[in-house]
């Protein structure tokens, strides 16, 4: 891989505009269900990068993507475990109290 | 060695050890603060799926134009940010200097833009609580994802407003000639900061502006 340096930071922050630019545009495309999904990917794609060379984590020691990795394990906690419950709700024909 | 030494605390071996121990600190804080975001993250989620076409209409009240600018001037600082830690890396004092002022400077612009979007919210009367004036059957949860809205970007902007502040003080030290490429760790931990917030408004902008664009 490249070594870190201007050119590299030039050509991810190119990169980051043009996701940017491709994010807004595909937004007025009706996707239907795929819509966030394509958004999510496209927002995940970009934070990757921001962590990986302008946040020199694909330079950092394992502890350090334990750590990261960790925030965004107990952020999918949270997330699933309360969309698990919200998303649920219906299924059982449960009178309201 | 000397001037390294000078730089290591006494509670450290060395100034590798020193290093790490200030790059995982951050890393735990910023973990912390994923947390922070992810409690208004998971509420926004939870109430996107229960009133999808309300959000998806709200977010047709925000100015896409003025949020993907925002989206390219926070990029943009981002850039400058890395250029001033690889000026620090390589005691270029002049693009480290020169990097952290543009760095202020974006961040400024981002918030200039904020708060014009702000302001065209309180005068289409999308302000939960003080002045909203939608009406109709959806007008609740449409007033729940202004308040999110509210919420998120005043959250991020006091992020940023902290971060301009610390730039502030790193340049005035960098500009004193406190860093040097064997000890520059403050301007390292600054950069992480910086990214971090950064990358909570990439996730900021689908979110609130783009989705239900495709309905408009």
């Amino acid at each position: 891989m490249a070594h870190s340096g201007p050119r590299l930071y030039v050509a991810v922050f190119a990169a980051l505009v043009v996701l940017t630019v491709v994010t807004v545009a595909v937004s007025y495309v009706d996707l239907g269900p795929g819509s966030v999904v394509v958004a999510l990917a496209i927002a995940c794609s970009k934070a990757s990068l921001v962590l990986l060379f302008f946040m020199h984590l694909r330079d950092s020691p394992g502890l350090t993507w334990l750590v990261a990795g960790g925030g965004f394990f107990w952020l999918a906690i949270l997330i699933g475990l309360t969309m698990s419950d919200v998303m649920t709700r219906g299924w059982l024909p449960v009178a309201a109290p | 060695m000397a001037e390294h030494a000078a730089a290591v605390a006494h509670q450290f071996d060395d100034a590798e050890q020193q290093r790490g121990a200030v790059e995982l600190g951050i890393w735990i804080f910023l973990a912390t603060e994923v947390m922070f975001f992810g409690g208004m993250f998971t509420a926004f989620t939870a109430y996107r799926w229960l009133y999808p076409e309300a959000f998806a209409h709200a977010s047709r009240h925000l100015d896409v134009l003025l949020g993907g600018t925002n989206t390219v001037v926070l990029i943009g600082s981002s850039l400058t940010m890395v250029l001033a830690v690889h000026g620090a890396r390589e005691g270029r004092r002049g693009l480290l200097l020169s990097c952290l002022a543009l760095t202020m400077l974006l961040g400024g612009v981002f918030l200039g833009i904020k708060a014009v979007e702000w302001t065209h919210k309180w005068e289409d009367g999308l302000v939960p609580g003080l002045h909203f004036t939608l009406t109709g059957a959806d007008a609740g949860p449409e007033e729940l994802f202004f308040f999110l809205y509210f919420a998120l970007t005043g959250v991020h902007a006091l992020h940023l407003v902290i971060g301009i502040a610390v730039v502030g003080v790193i340049l005035a030290l960098a500009w004193r000639g406190d860093y040097t490429p064997a000890y520059h760790n403050p301007v390292e931990v600054t950069g992480l900061y910086w990214h971090f917030v950064d990358i909570v408004w990439i996730f900021l902008l689908p979110m609130l502006y783009l989705i239900g664009r495709h309905g408009a």
